[in-house]
């Protein structure tokens, strides 16, 4: 068995289980500007993320770990060659987590206001980093001769990248005003349905756009062409991402959720899948590209973190799910009383 | 300043704050897990109250704990490329597997003990704090086994161009990784304990809510005396491990130059600033330093005359760390066995000023905990993987200094400020003492 290929399907999945549900914590954070009208509401927004943000972000952890692990290569380039990208991510993140734990910690408004407004900026720089750091990984790094890279970090910020920038902030936005449609009640909860209806246009539009400049700017279509079956991902997004809206138009705002989490999680995989057998890509010339045949770990490694990946990560997903099941109750206000004990 | 040096102290920069809140963690949660199961047995509104005091403060703090642990995660690939590709294949896995047997487990029951207060039985609500501290002990046990690996490299071969794992058992079984894990818990445990011990003798001094303090008290102090006298038998077992694998080690933390056997122990000893043999050497105990590096009187010891410059680490540093770190170590005996001592005698009150001591201990073994990584890892210079790979060989390539500067600057900064918000959080709830709650029962 080749441990490499079945690494490569773990390592689309971590990032893509990183997406799809801190996705929609990001979102519905950066855009509580817009969902949350007074204290109340707004205590709604980052109570409904509260107990999930630091979970979701694990699988980040988990997806670095896991790349140390078994593609060290791509590891050591992604993050070296990235460098000053990588900084703001983190910065970015550090400041969401912060953000958030320490909103309520103070009565006074005026630092809930500080706080509640640096998780929203972080929460969308991390959204836009994250896209644009995929665009330049979908659209190929200047990997050069040795292995040497060749790139600068102006040259990160090209069109392509910021259109899938701007795509995965369209995506959390999306993502996370059905969240809140779902978590909170009342007129907040009609206002997040109706601002999700209208970014659900801004969502096909750019993914419309990002399928045109793709098949322009990149290689990612070749394995799609090659093997017909792959398109089965592609053609899952469009119509998931078709259900997530229909669904909302019939109120049926849990359903949608789910539908946009199908559709984010389906798009990941598609770039994934459009990018084997590279994990990072080079522009240069595809021999500079690191893969999973020249950048992987010794199969004993693999074999181990196979068996560690098969036997803890349903465990995970099993009690990550009944946390979710826990906490399933929109955040009335006898809701908001019950877990706001801190 | 080069990329390597940047590189060097912006890892230390950030992992030592990430250390000021990660080892409260290690020992605040098993306490507040304690208090909150005391509490759903006997629903003594009491123990109510102090899981909600100690979980509080327990909170502020393992929130930046989690956000500076993802600078740790990453900056290997960042700042340390060439360290990352040469050894990632054995290194990286107990890094992966940290993530997914413990560090999902504590973030997701966090939450769960946050906001599950009026959702969880009282019993299932403590078995959330249990679960939370079990899985940051466990995070522990991984980041060691895989620093161990760094000071003490087993189960790999060189293939490849780099460092391959052949043997996953013998990571696993790596005497050197399990005696820094029960060194730093421990560590841990004592600064949870000092911590509790300190913020209930300020409340003490001032008669707020004195049953419930005295209490925690109590508990802080059997916790911590316990701890620091487990600790001090980890700590030999510990000198006798790097004498025998780390020999430049430990021949800077006693600052030895000459080679010889029966060696004695300099109880005052000054190392010349030139970093080139002692300029004072007095009061010796015959035997003392063979019988600490060996547990054999007549055990030779190696000098750093014998070792060459190149292989040697910053002697000064790692001498007055070590000294200074064992010098506490053995505070921590006497002040958490005093307070043992006086909470069982019901005579805490009557010495207000051992209680004022206690207040200003807090920091203590937080300074001996800091110093004693800096030994450990100033210690194991110039090797970033000791005998395997020196650390200017493990720098990244492709970054360049003026990047590592901006990083560096902004870490610094940032971190600052986060550090002041989040100690001043913690001051004011802490001063704040406790609240009578209500008990929250779960509805059906």
């Amino acid at each position: 068995m080749d441990y490499a290929k079945i690494w490569f399907v773990f390592w689309a999945v971590l990032w893509t289980g990183y997406f799809a549900l801190d996705g929609f914590d990001l979102g519905a954070v950066f855009s509580a500007g817009l969902t949350a009208r007074g204290e109340e509401e707004r205590r709604a927004v980052f109570a409904s993320v509260g107990p999930f943000w630091d979970g979701n972000e694990v699988w980040l952890v988990t997806a670095g770990g896991a790349t140390f692990a078994a593609f060290p290569a791509v590891y050591a380039g992604l993050f070296s060659w990235l460098y000053p990208a990588l900084a703001l991510i983190l910065f970015s993140l550090i400041a969401r987590g912060v953000a958030l734990e320490f909103r309520g910690k103070v009565a006074a408004p005026a630092w809930k206001a500080f706080w509640e407004r640096t998780a929203s900026v972080a929460s969308f720089l991390a959204a836009l980093l994250f896209g644009v750091a995929f665009g330049n990984l979908f659209r190929g790094l200047e990997i050069g001769p040795g292995g040497g890279y060749y790139g600068t970090f102006f040259g990160l910020l090209n069109p392509y990248a910021l259109l899938t920038g701007l795509l995965f902030c369209a995506f959390f936005l999306f993502h996370g005003l059905l969240w809140v449609s779902r978590k909170t009640v009342g007129e907040q909860a009609e206002r997040a349905a109706r601002l999700a209806g209208g970014a659900w246009y801004l969502l096909a539009a750019l993914a419309a756009a990002f399928l045109v400049y793709s098949w322009a700017a990149t290689a990612l279509f070749n394995n799609f062409l090659a093997r017909k079956w792959l398109l089965l991902l592609p053609a899952g997004f469009a119509v998931s991402l078709a259900a997530a809206r229909l669904l909302l138009g019939m109120g049926r705002r849990g359903a949608a959720f789910l539908a946009s989490f199908a559709a984010i999680a389906l798009f990941s995989l598609s770039g994934f899948a459009g990018l084997y057998p590279d994990l990072l890509a080079s522009r240069v010339d595809p021999a500079y590209s690191l893969t999973v045949y020249n950048a992987s770990s010794s199969a004993y490694t693999l074999k181990l973190m196979t068996g560690v990946v098969l036997v803890f990560l349903p465990v995970v997903i099993a009690y990550q799910a009944w946390v979710y099941r826990l906490f399933r109750a929109p955040l009335g206000r006898e809701e908001l009383e019950r877990s706001g004990m801190y | 300043m080069d990329a390597l040096t940047l590189s060097r102290l912006q890892f230390a920069v950030t992992a030592m704050f990430h250390f000021i809140f990660v080892p409260l963690t290690l020992g605040l949660g098993w306490l507040t897990a304690w208090f909150e199961t005391r509490y759903a047995l006997s629903g003594d509104a009491k123990y109510l109250s102090m899981t909600r005091f100690w979980g509080k403060l327990f909170l502020i703090n393992f929130a930046l704990g989690v956000v500076t642990g993802l600078t740790m995660e990453f900056q290997f690939g960042m700042n340390w490329a060439e360290y990352a590709k040469y050894v990632g294949d054995i290194f990286g896995a107990p890094l992966a597997i940290e993530a997914t047997v413990a560090f999902f487990l504590e973030s997701t029951f966090i939450g769960v003990w946050v906001f599950g207060w009026g959702r969880l039985s009282r019993k299932a609500h403590a078995a959330a704090m249990w679960i939370v501290a079990f899985a940051t002990n466990m995070s522990a046990l991984w980041i060691l086994l895989a620093n161990g690996w760094m000071q003490h490299p087993v189960g790999y071969a060189l293939r490849n161009g780099r460092a391959e794992m052949t043997d996953f058992p013998a990571l696993l079984a790596n005497a050197y990784g399990w005696i820094e894990f029960f060194h730093t818990v421990l560590a841990g445990w004592v600064i949870a304990g000092f911590f509790v011990m300190g913020v209930s003798a300020w409340h003490l001094l001032r008669k707020n809510q004195a049953e419930a303090f005295r209490r925690s008290f109590g508990a802080g102090a059997v916790f911590a005396l316990v701890s620091a006298v487990l600790l001090a038998v980890v700590g030999d077992r510990s000198g006798v491990n790097v004498a025998r694998n780390q020999p430049a080690k430990f021949a800077a933390m006693e600052s030895v130059w000459e080679t010889r056997a029966d060696a004695p122990y300099t109880l005052l000893t000054v190392p010349r600033l030139s970093g080139e043999g002692n300029a004072v050497e007095a009061l010796r105990i015959p035997y003392g330093l063979s019988l600490l590096a060996f547990h054999d009187p007549h055990a030779v010891v190696k000098g750093l005359n014998d070792i060459p410059r190149q292989d040697r680490p910053p002697v000064l540093p790692v001498f007055l760390g070590f000294r200074t770190m064992v010098a506490l170590g053995g505070l921590f005996i006497l002040l958490s066995a005093a307070g043992v001592w006086l909470w069982r005698k019901e005579r805490l009150q009557d010495y207000p000023l051992y209680l004022k001591l206690m207040v200003f201990a807090i920091p203590l073994p937080y300074i001996a905990i800091q110093i004693g990584w800096l030994v450990t890892e100033l210690g194991r210079q110039p090797w970033a993987v000791y005998g395997l790979l020196r650390t200017a060989d493990g720098v990244s390539k492709s970054v360049t200094a003026g990047q590592v500067w901006l990083s560096l600057a902004g870490f610094t900064l940032f971190y600052s400020a986060l550090g002041v918000v989040d100690i001043w959080l913690l001051a004011k709830y802490a001063r704040k003492g406790m609240e009578e709650p209500v008990p929250a029962e779960a509805k059906p």
